[in-house]
């Protein structure tokens, strides 16, 4: 497959670097240069060198698009720090690019939802961290029933 | 009716204050807290603190009940996003967007966000207003319906004047519909004999503009006027 994603930031280059050693082609768009450093670490050569391809341009313009692909993407990540850019990007590259498989990430849980029950495929961080910290919390034990203490006195 | 700006910038401050004076109920929205402040002290209670792409945030200020969202933000995304929830979400019956990079307007219109208004392409229309070798001006362009309005001045050299409209061979999908003369308006007939100074406006399906240019500007006419 073909991956463009948009937004090169941790979650964006570890994905990129996880889908180029998966054997997929990846382009990485950003509008900070710097961010390519950031997609080499931990590789023992070059992005570029290992077939990944990298451009320099926000996700909202329509050259900087085409550059990175888009016209033949088979998935596209919006993976920016805004919600609302992520949001707006992965509707064009639906709409306008035709890409099969378009994913959003949205930190906000009530714009996740909605935009989720609107068709776009959208991933929540934020969402999974409540649900972790709820259910981890829920599964601990009040100071008095503590099971090491019970075991202790059983013992 | 009730109104939610969100932004306030010098925009949004002053539409505000318009939309206020016109006796519109409006809130505006501002997210940074130190221009909120300033704001609020002439706005009061018509201003809310809060960044407007969080949903409960339009919820807090009435979006249920709001006739109209203006998102006027500096932000071309957050403009876009305020817009496509207040339709979509809440149900607004009229949004009205500010783009602030003409290379953004597609976008808008991809997700059906209109109308959007650009300062950048107001000021560009104006120049063609005000520049006469534009010589043609659009007045209006209704893209859904696939209709425009443009407006010409009919120059010395113009190839028209002094002729019949009812002779001009008028490109299939155009029409003549006015004529402004000595600062009065009049629908022309076939009689009417168009004049130097003459400014006429034409509705057309669009993609005509450069027949119609070709024909009432200079030199022109001669591709046309064989019917004559």
């Amino acid at each position: 497959m073909f991956i463009l994603i948009v937004g090169c930031g941790r979650v964006g280059s570890s994905v990129a670097r996880a889908m180029l050693r998966e054997g997929h082609e990846v382009s990485c768009l950003d509008e900070d240069p710097e961010s390519h450093a950031r997609l080499e670490v931990g590789l023992d050569r070059g992005w570029e060198d290992l077939g990944g391809q990298f451009t320099v341009g926000a996700g909202l313009e329509t050259e900087a698009l085409v550059a990175a692909g888009i016209e033949r993407a088979d998935a596209f990540i919006a993976s920016t720090d805004g919600d609302n850019t992520n949001i707006i990007i992965a509707q064009i590259a639906q709409r306008r690019y035709s890409v099969p498989t378009v994913i959003a990430r949205i930190l906000d849980p009530l714009r996740a939802e909605w935009y989720e029950r609107q068709g776009l495929h959208t991933v929540c961080p934020t969402r999974v961290a409540i649900d972790m910290l709820e259910s981890a919390v829920r599964e601990g034990t009040p100071r008095g029933d503590d099971p090491s203490d019970g075991s202790a006195e059983a013992a | 009716m009730y109104i939610i700006v969100v932004g306030a910038g010098k925009v949004g401050w002053n539409l505000a204050r318009e939309l206020l004076e016109k006796e519109h109920e409006v809130t505006v929205i501002e997210s940074n807290r130190r221009r909120y402040l300033t704001v609020e002290q002439e706005l009061e209670h018509n201003v809310s603190y809060g960044d407007a792409s969080e949903l409960w945030v339009l919820e807090r200020a009435g979006i249920q009940r709001a006739d109209m969202v203006i998102a006027v933000t500096g932000d071309d995304e957050d403009n876009m996003l305020i817009c496509q929830v207040a339709r979509e979400k809440y149900e607004v019956e009229r949004i009205i967007a500010r783009v602030n990079n003409p290379r953004n307007k597609p976008h808008f219109d991809l997700l059906g966000i209109k109308p959007s208004v650009s300062a950048t392409d107001l000021i560009l229309r104006l120049l063609e207003h005000e520049v006469p070798e534009y010589g043609l001006v659009h007045l209006l362009d209704l893209q859904e319906e696939q209709l425009e309005i443009i407006e010409m001045l009919l120059g010395k050299d113009s190839g028209v004047t002094g002729r019949r409209v009812g002779d001009l061979e008028m490109p299939e999908g155009s029409l003549l519909i006015s004529v402004l003369r000595n600062g009065k308006g009049f629908v022309p007939v076939a009689d009417t004999v168009l004049e130097v100074g003459d400014e006429v406006l034409a509705v057309l399906d669009p993609g005509h503009e450069e027949q119609l240019k070709t024909m009432f500007g200079p030199s022109g006419g001669n591709g046309a006027g064989n019917g004559g």
